[in-house]
């Protein structure tokens, strides 16, 4: 059982997350012009490599699990979104953009494992 | 495809990047450019500490056990998604994205669902059963991509269909 402090820190961390996920999606919507969600994969797989160093660290015992669950289930967490990319997939569907979508929907569990991996490999080197 | 004001396909009308006002910046009026100011980053940080809340208080009551199938997870971004899907299908039906509707949408919809919902998570986990348990991570990568789009699917034909309902019946004397 955790405390409720750092209950209260998870889920701060978690706002500050979803916080960064808008102001990161608005910056890059508003400069690259493409027709692509490509935002949402951005976030989604830079968050997967974090979350995968803060796992790595703590599995090594570098870091006090406290951390890992503020930076990684609380920020990580709150920055990273499944439902959003799952709808974005549905509305390429829906607009016939088969192709971007199967990329979408595949290419980004793809990158996003990928760089979870790597995150993990160098987590548990530091 | 060419976007037309006065286009009959409700869909023209969505932005494809659902967490950004607009999906094309440039052709866009200002006002509809994705806007950062204050009041809109509190609105998605206050949604997103009370989906972070409830993701997280399910993760730790009822954790994944190691080299199996990350339940927990895999029932909060498939719900989740469904949400998603039909908030922003009754949003979208009922009016412009402006005013209210803007506010409900990045309250609910990029604050709350947007931080109940993770992919860190789920990337994580997969890229540690890979190692562990490689069928077990194959089945919840692909139970995850499918049942997410399914049910994010399901959540926007359903409120579709409960919208138009609704119309009808407010339609009748």
């Amino acid at each position: 059982m955790i405390s409720l402090w750092l209950f209260a820190a998870i889920c701060v961390a978690g706002g500050l997350g979803a916080a960064l996920r808008f102001t990161v999606d608005a910056v890059i919507t508003a400069r690259v012009t493409v027709p692509f969600p490509i935002a949402t994969t951005v976030i989604n797989v830079t968050g997967s490599f974090v979350l995968g160093v803060l796992t790595g660290a703590a599995a090594s015992a570098g870091l006090p699990s406290e951390w890992l669950l503020i930076g990684g289930g609380g920020l990580m967490g709150g920055y990273t979104t499944f439902s959003t990319a799952s709808v974005e997939t549905v509305r390429l569907v829906q607009r016939r953009r088969y192709l971007a979508a199967a990329a979408n929907g595949t290419g980004m569990v793809v990158l996003a494992v990928g760089a979870a991996a790597l995150g993990v490999l160098l987590g548990a080197a530091l | 495809m060419t976007r037309t004001p006065d286009s009959d396909d409700p869909l023209e009308d969505l932005p494809l990047d659902s967490d950004s006002d607009s999906d094309s910046p440039s052709a866009a009026p200002p006002s509809a450019r994705p806007r950062l100011d204050g009041r809109s980053v509190l609105l998605v940080f206050a949604g997103g500490v009370v989906g972070t809340g409830i993701r997280e208080g399910f993760a730790l009551a009822f954790p994944a056990a190691s080299g199996g199938f990350p339940t927990t997870i895999f029932v909060i971004n498939v719900l989740g998604a469904f949400v998603l899907g039909a908030l922003l299908e009754v949003l979208a039906r009922s009016g412009p994205d402006d005013g209210g509707r803007r506010s409900m949408r990045l309250l609910l919809g990029t604050g709350l669902l947007g931080g109940f919902t993770t992919y860190s998570a789920f990337a994580v986990d997969t890229a540690v059963l890979l190692g562990d348990a490689l069928p077990v991570a194959l089945l919840y990568a692909g139970a995850t991509l499918v049942v997410g789009l399914v049910s994010a699917f399901v959540g926007i034909v359903a409120a579709g269909a409960a919208h138009t309902r609704s119309r009808e019946r407010s339609a009748r004397p």
